[in-house]
């Protein structure tokens, strides 16, 4: 075969030779750049993530479980995360059941005004969780503009579980949505429609056709809505008033002992918030999973 | 709606022995009676979005057991027109009415109406047969009975081995038999088919438009399609009603709307129409002959093009207007017709249509030479 100054590999590829390979670029260099690029992406990853968390589960065990399991046994720590817990079995429900609600309003809804609503939604996101801490301070306090009114009848909010709550629930607010909106755009319009002229009523068509048709942009809303709630930290410190054993969450425990040099405490807590999102993301998952399969 | 008169006006004028070359001329066994019950009868529909009017006050009428064909170009609001019969789309004005009952405000489900989407709408995480099951579940049928009907609609549309598939298992045609099976689940007064066959290749359009034929055949469930098709529409309905700008253009039989077009439009959009001096022609309605006679006008052949059934000549007018001339290969082998031929033409059936703007759309009637 006479060769028309064509490169040798392009022209006659050798035997051998992987026939996937890219037959303009040579074969050597594009599996180095892919291996480049395999080892920084798993080197970022193990820097930002695995080496930390890493490193905190090997503190957390270095003296062996029974200092674990003495911190973690502590009335403080015990409190921490019955609040923890309830701020997140009230905020993810209710942000969820948000989530859908808002997103099928943006999405299929005729309102006007949608995309200030949308715009309206990420603002959780835009201002500081420190900020809105403070907001619901200056709206809620014994000084702010419904507090007074709200301690009359008996509802405290500031430094007090209602507080914790409404800071998660804000926080915590646009996962679902934002998960949501692109999904419903997606899947569009046409098997509502087909489930309509079938028979099924609204709600017949949200629970058989749209909801399973939005399961898996829903589990990964509420899987985040979930990590959020669980870790807040700056609206909840402001408007819990911290206070040890009585409004303090799992992550204002984590700093608590932190500050008081309990390096124990502070790991076991934090591997315990770290374990408990990691269970909510597998049963998130094999839920859905098993959904699927049905 | 005026221009559906006047073409009705016209067809009484049609002389019945002009020649044509259509086969599928005379399909009487499905010309549409208009003495029957209305199935659909919409008056005066009317949408518009925003600056946009998609339908201008459109009436139709659809005969019980028959097969209408809402043709037009696309956006032209045929489709628009399908979804306000079924209650998808709330129409700005109007009624509509399904067997005599008025349903203008009554939801889609309520209307008793099949719906086939083009892109099929399958519900994507259910099997094949709660697919078809669909709309009898939510109608809390008991599951025996449930079981007896989509078998037997599954075996209707040959998907029988089919019902524990997922609807990503089937190919497209596939997709299109099970949305008409669930269609037809809920026995439906009215079938409403939006592009049916659209997202479909050629050949499995074929295979379904014969299909549906028969089924139509064997169900006599009065059914509506909408499609921008024309050959699509002759096929299959026994009623076309042509849809451009938001209006109709003209409804009749196929033939009516072939053989006696209202405008210009019709009659280039049902088949292929050139010029001849004044008239509007069917390229296949023009003789071609070596020797002068009456009516006949003088041209240069420029182009033979072979298309194996026939020859389409492209012919020019001794004054420059271009003519396109559907030639049989007898005809073209008997003259030996060659490139700088100069040849006669006469048409043998032409079509008159006064200037648009003016009042009233009135064609002359087909002129036999």
């Amino acid at each position: 075969m006479t060769d028309l100054g064509l490169a040798p590999d392009i022209a006659d590829p050798p035997a051998g030779r992987s026939r996937s390979a890219a037959p303009v670029t040579g074969i050597g260099t594009s599996r180095r750049v892919r291996y480049l690029l395999r080892t920084l992406a798993l080197a970022w990853v193990a820097a930002l993530l695995v080496l930390p968390v890493g490193f905190t589960l090997y503190r957390t065990f270095s003296d062996g479980f029974g200092p674990v399991v003495d911190a973690l046994t502590d009335d403080w720590a015990i409190s921490a995360l019955r609040i923890t817990v309830i701020a997140v079995a009230i905020s993810v429900p209710l942000n969820t059941v948000f989530g859908i609600v808002c997103a099928l309003l943006i999405v299929r809804g005729r309102l006007p005004g949608r995309s200030f609503l949308s715009a309206l939604l990420d603002l959780p996101f835009a201002v500081s969780p420190v900020v809105l801490g403070l907001a619901l301070f200056v709206l809620y306090g014994r000084t702010g503009w419904l507090g007074p009114w709200l301690s009359e009848h008996g509802i405290q909010v500031i430094f007090s579980l209602p507080g914790i709550v409404l800071a998660t629930v804000f926080v915590s607010l646009p996962y679902v949505v934002n998960e949501l909106v692109p999904v419903l755009d997606e899947v569009g319009t046409d098997q509502e429609e087909a489930a309509s002229t079938l028979g099924a009523r609204a709600w017949q068509t949200f629970r058989r056709i749209t909801l399973p048709s939005i399961r898996w942009g829903l589990a990964y809303g509420v899987v985040l809505t979930t990590a959020r709630a669980l870790g807040e930290f700056g609206a909840v410190s402001i408007v819990s008033g911290n206070i040890g054993g009585q409004t303090q969450t799992l992550p204002l425990y984590v700093q608590d002992r932190f500050e008081a040099f309990d390096t124990t405490g502070a790991y076991a807590a934090s591997t315990l918030l770290a374990l408990i999102a990691i269970a909510v993301l597998l049963t998130m998952t094999r839920l859905t999973r098993h959904r699927e399969d049905r | 709606m005026t221009t559906n008169e006047v073409a009705r006006d016209a067809s009484v004028q049609l002389p019945d022995d002009v020649p044509h070359g259509r086969a599928d001329d005379a399909p009487d066994r499905r010309a549409a009676d208009h003495d029957q019950p209305l199935a659909i009868d919409v008056r005066g529909a009317g949408k518009r979005y925003d600056d946009f009017v998609a339908l201008h006050d459109v009436s139709v009428q659809v005969p019980a057991g028959g097969l209408t064909a809402l043709l037009g170009p696309s956006g032209g609001g045929k489709s628009t027109l399908l979804r306000i019969i079924a209650g998808l789309t709330p129409p700005d004005t109007g009624q509509v009415l399904i067997d005599g009952r008025d349903v203008t405000h009554l939801p889609a489900r309520e209307r008793g109406i099949g719906f086939v989407f083009q892109h099929y709408a399958a519900f994507k995480h259910m099997s094949v047969f709660e697919n078809v099951a669909f709309g009898l579940r939510v109608r809390k049928e008991k599951p025996a009975a449930v079981a007896d009907r989509v078998n037997g609609l599954l075996s209707l549309v040959h998907l029988e081995g089919f019902a524990d598939r997922m609807p990503s298992q089937l190919s497209g045609g596939q997709r299109q038999r099970m949305a008409l099976a669930r269609a037809l689940a809920i026995e439906p007064r009215v079938l409403l088919l939006d592009e049916p066959f659209g997202a479909l290749d050629a050949k499995v359009r074929a295979e379904l438009r014969a299909w549906l034929l028969d089924l139509h055949d064997r169900m006599h469930v009065t059914t509506v399609f909408v499609t921008h098709d024309q050959e699509e529409a002759m096929e299959l309905a026994e009623q076309i009603v042509l849809i451009s700008g938001g209006r109709i253009e003209q409804s009749g039989r196929p033939s009516e709307l072939y053989d006696t077009p209202a405008t210009p439009f019709v009659m280039g959009f049902v088949g292929s129409v050139t010029r001849l001096g004044d008239a509007y022609v069917r390229p296949h309605d023009i003789d071609v002959t070596t020797s002068a006679g009456e009516g006949s006008y003088q041209a240069m052949i420029e182009r033979v093009v072979w298309l194996g059934f026939g020859c389409r000549l492209e012919v020019v007018l001794d004054d420059g207007q271009r003519v396109t001339v559907q030639a049989t290969r007898a005809q073209v082998d008997h003259w030996e017709l060659r490139a700088g031929d100069i040849v006669f033409v006469r048409a043998l059936r032409s079509y008159r249509f006064p200037a648009p703007g003016g009042d009233g759309v009135r064609p002359e009637a087909p002129t036999p030479a």
